[in-house]
């Protein structure tokens, strides 16, 4: 694989947290986004406010892949703490600028890599009063470094410092102050650029950089959604502070200043499934976000969802589990427990949206699914997702949208009706009809958690019980056409093998098979985009001799529920696991497929 | 149990309502709990309620947790949508529910395992929500339908039908709700037809979360000798301090109040709430107040009775979070679709 060169490199900038340095990395990133540069951001961060190691990691490639490398070419180390795994995590040849107003002489350890030291805590000292303020601008003096190392546009910088500051315009001079310091020291100290650096581009046009979480809050906003509970949890926070803003900007009425929508911050998960529940029997379109912990606290009320045919959207921004394992890490680790949450017999709609732009689409999609199928929905994101921002064509919204309100009798409805029987397959389509409160007083019925007819009356009757929890499946079943179809990358030539991955993977695996065919192994790539499963998945595994289930979690998840969920046959399908919580990189599952071709070559 | 369809049967000359319908009309399905049960007079209660105030059945949404107390919403009503939930967990399906449509009226039924045991995170964050519903605590000291555990409101030393005592303190969900914000607390008895009845008009009528506990005795497992929620007992230990009456807006208010008597509370609706003080120094609109005369009825065994405490000045969920009038249903998407344009500008931050 290439040695960094042009628009071809990782950076990674590793930072204690709760020192301002967001902004800064944020800033480097959307400078060589703005200079036409396709970039891939990754923020590693610990679950804590103040005081932990923080890494970001920005990887530029102008060949525009999406997902990570896998190697790192330049750190920028501002953080002692963690000098010596940041030095060892360099590859050969690479680059590491530190804070070198403190010797550091354990950072000689390696001759294969350049270590280029910049006193910027030094300068911003002398040239900053304030305490608070000489650490903030010790983060713009290194991306002053930065860019003069990789050649960024000093123009797009200024604009960018001019855009972060507007309303304190005061503070846009002191931040290109310590741009400059950082800057012109390493002019005058290094040879600028380094060999691998930036070079303007026209690949970013149309595009923005976005985070997961934001798009699916605002793509709820315009799937019309009205109610929305949640309990804070990382990582899934974002998405409700997401909806919240865009409902504040664009869903408050201008003449009465009354809302449009209801948001509410539930007593805890198990509250706020109820109240979105209960939303949405009474005809609202409604949402909770959140995280593994959430699910195992909301499964109760899941399975109540499902028996009843209430709709019930929940978005799980999966984070690494189990219990509370890393808050802040990625992992695709709740695919069994979304597919079947709940005690029983139950079974779920899931949708994997593996970037923002489909984040954005989903969010609206399982609105109508839950209402269409009056069950609930799972939109199984995950962290890397989620928080990160990554480059993505500009959202559309289709002018034609519709919302699927699915099948709710009206009064009028209801006064031509003889009799209204809540669980009766009227159009042998599996789904019944359903009323809501205050309609009409024929079309009221009684909810029950417990066993019920198809005419919506109590039942311990075995036959009668068993009628309704048949059609409940059936309506799953029916539920896959509706799915969003997987998405095929096929090999240029007929391939042998082929690759079957969800959600995050999608932009390493993507990558990963681009390579692997290169290299003269061509690989078929199957993205499965909704449970319950498409035919074409078993179909895709018929026609291969192996495929490699790619997914981040330990115990094969996904490869299991294919197993259990498809004629695929088990003896195809091998499985490739990264559940590190670092978001996915192309060399992980380049050399675990490689190996593994090599090793059956070899028997 | 099964759910068997109660027979509807119109009497000669059967008194009908506002709206042409009779007290048969506000019935459900026929009660499957034990003969004598406290809750089959609590359900009866709230179907006349009901017609008094001659509401349309279609306007109630009734909801309910789990246990024989919320069993009963089948029981009453059966022209009105109801919803019987998770255990413990009916508060947020109603907030959910009442958050769509503020023009019902909202009705949970719930007893003291599932409000005050499994339940009581819920019931609290409804009530300083004040979700606009009337909150029914069918307390009878006793899990029924596992066949006689104390609950959490059982008292120090009242026993279980195989005599052994419990030992912990109750919770009296009066002065929980107090503590918490509520802005209606009631205490009634299922064996007192008169004030229960006006109590929970006044409580459909107040705005915001109002919480009537109802003693409601079980009587296959908590109706013996040395039991607190025993008929006899609550009988003997009864005592009403507050009466309240629902007077509606069109009726014109002719009594004349005696100071230090008789309170008018003004509901949003334009009626009014009718406070008798049966006790001379209790003030119903003094939170702390209420609070003490609780604390003390504690340590007396007496069951403080009737509109306990009363604040109709808080904004109910409704308001407070600036809800438009339209149900949540009904906005058109053409409202709710911010447009191309907007989609637009908002990505602008993004390029």
């Amino acid at each position: 694989m290439s040695a960094p060169g042009i628009n071809d490199f990782t950076l990674r900038v590793a930072t204690v947290n709760g020192t301002g340095s967001a902004s800064a990395n944020g800033l480097l990133m959307k400078a060589i986004f703005r200079m036409g540069v396709p970039v891939v951001g990754k923020n590693i961060f610990p679950s804590n406010i103040q005081g932990l190691p923080t890494w970001y990691e920005i990887r530029v490639t102008g060949d525009g892949h999406a997902g990570r490398d896998g190697e790192i070419h330049f750190v920028i180390a501002m953080n002692p703490e963690t000098y010596a795994d940041d030095l060892a995590s360099l590859a050969p040849g690479g680059v590491l600028l530190y804070d070198s107003t403190w010797p550091r002489p354990q950072l000689l350890s390696r001759p294969d890599v350049t270590v280029l030291g910049a006193p910027l805590s030094a300068m911003c000292n002398e040239a900053f009063k304030a305490a608070r303020s000489r650490i903030l601008m010790k983060n713009m003096a290194y991306v002053g470094a930065a860019a003069a190392l990789l050649d960024l546009d000093l123009d797009v910088i200024k604009q960018l410092v001019t855009e972060m500051f507007a309303g304190k315009e005061k503070l846009i001079p002191l931040n290109m102050q310590a741009v400059e310091l950082g800057r012109n020291y390493a002019l005058q100290n290094f040879t600028c650029p380094l060999n691998f650096r930036t070079k303007p581009m026209e690949k970013a046009k149309g595009k923005i950089m976005i985070d997961g979480n934001t798009a699916a809050g605002l793509g709820m906003v315009y799937g019309g959604a009205t109610f929305g509970a949640w309990y804070p949890i990382t990582p899934s926070t974002s998405l409700m502070d997401a909806f919240q803003l865009y409902c504040d900007k664009l869903r408050v009425d201008a003449d009465t200043g009354l809302h449009n929508y209801c948001i509410l911050q539930a007593e805890d998960e198990l509250a706020a499934a109820g109240l979105v529940i209960g939303a949405s029997w009474a005809g609202a379109r409604g949402f909770t976000p959140t995280s593994g912990p959430g699910i195992s606290l909301m499964s109760e009320f899941i399975g109540f969802a499902y028996y009843t045919e209430v709709p019930l959207v929940i978005c799980d921004i999966q984070r690494v589990g189990p219990s509370t394992g890393m808050p802040t890490r990625t992992q695709q680790c709740d695919i069994q427990l979304c597919a079947y949450a709940s005690h029983g017999d139950t079974r779920h709609l899931v949708l994997y949206p593996a970037h923002p732009g489909e984040c954005f689409e989903f969010a609206a999609m399982s609105l109508d699914l839950a209402e269409r199928f009056q069950t609930p929905v799972f939109f199984l994101s995950d962290i890397d997702i989620g928080m990160n921002d990554w480059m993505v064509d500009e959202l559309t919204w289709p002018e034609d949208y519709v919302p699927d309100r699915g099948k709710v009798l009206s009064a009028e409805d209801l006064e031509e009706t003889k009799a209204f029987y809540r669980y009766l397959d009227v159009d042998g389509d599996a789904i019944p009809y359903r009323t809501l409160p205050g309609t009409h007083k024929k079309g009221a019925y009684f909810l029950r958690g417990s066993g019920h007819t198809k005419l919506g009356r109590y039942t311990e009757k075995g036959e009668e019980y068993k009628e309704v929890v048949d059609r409940l499946y059936d309506k799953w079943k029916r539920a896959a056409a509706f799915m969003p179809a997987p998405v095929v990358t096929p090999a240029s030539r007929p391939a042998r093998l082929g690759i079957i991955a969800i959600g995050s993977s999608d932009g390493a695996v993507r990558e990963a098979r681009d390579r692997l065919e290169a290299a003269g192994m061509p690989v078929d790539y199957m993205r499965i985009r909704g449970f319950p499963f498409s035919d074409e998945v078993a179909a895709f595994v018929e026609a291969h001799d192996e495929v490699f289930v790619v997914e981040q979690n330990r115990d094969a998840q996904l490869l299991g529920l294919i197993i259990t969920e498809t004629a695929a046959q088990k003896e195809k399908l091998t499985p490739v696991l990264h559940y590190s919580g670092e978001p996915l990189n192309y060399r992980f599952v380049y050399d675990a497929i490689e190996n593994a071709v090599k090793v059956r070559k070899i028997a | 149990m099964t759910s068997f369809v109660k027979p509807k049967i119109r009497r000669k000359n059967e008194p009908l309502n506002d709206l042409g319908l009779a007290r048969s009309d506000y019935d459900g399905a026929m009660s499957t709990l034990c003969a004598g049960c406290g809750h089959d007079s609590v359900t009866a209660a709230l179907a006349r309620a009901y017609f008094e105030l001659s509401m349309d059945p279609k306007d109630v949404v009734k909801v309910s947790g789990i246990g024989c107390s919320s069993k009963t919403t089948t029981y009453f009503l059966r022209d009105a949508h109801g919803a019987n939930t998770v255990h413990g967990r009916m508060p947020s399906f109603a907030t959910g529910a009442a958050a769509v449509n503020g023009a019902l009226s909202y009705v949970g039924v719930s007893g003291d395992g599932d409000s005050l045991s499994i339940g009581i995170g819920q019931m609290a964050h409804a009530i300083r929500r004040n979700v606009n519903m009337l909150y029914m605590l069918e307390n009878n000291g006793v899990y029924g339908l596992t066949k006689g555990q104390f609950s959490a409101s059982s008292d120090i030393g009242s026993t279980a039908k195989k005599g052994a005592a419990n030992t912990l303190p109750p919770i009296d969900p009066a002065i929980f709700a107090l503590s918490v914000g509520a802005t209606f607390v009631a205490r009634s008895f299922s064996g007192d037809r008169d004030q229960l009845v006006s109590i929970i008009k006044a409580g459909i009528k107040h705005r915001g979360f109002a919480l009537i506990d109802v003693i409601s005795p079980c009587v296959s497992f908590n109706d013996h000798k040395g039991s607190t929620k025993s008929y006899a007992h609550t009988y003997q230990y009864y005592h009403k301090a507050v009466h309240a009456d629902y007077v509606p807006p069109s009726e014109e208010i002719v009594t004349s109040y005696e100071e230090g008597d008789v309170m008018p509370v003004e509901l949003h609706d334009g009626g009014i709430i009718k406070l008798r003080k049966l006790d001379a120094d209790y003030d119903p609109t003094d939170r702390a107040g209420a609070m003490d005369h609780l604390l003390r009825s504690q340590a007396t065994s007496e069951i403080l009775t009737g509109l306990l405490y009363i604040d109709e000045s808080r904004p109910d969920m409704v308001e407070h979070k600036k809800l438009t009038d339209t149900p949540l249903h009904s906005i058109p998407y053409a409202k709710l679709n911010p447009g191309a344009e907007a989609l637009r500008k908002v990505q602008e931050e993004f390029r």
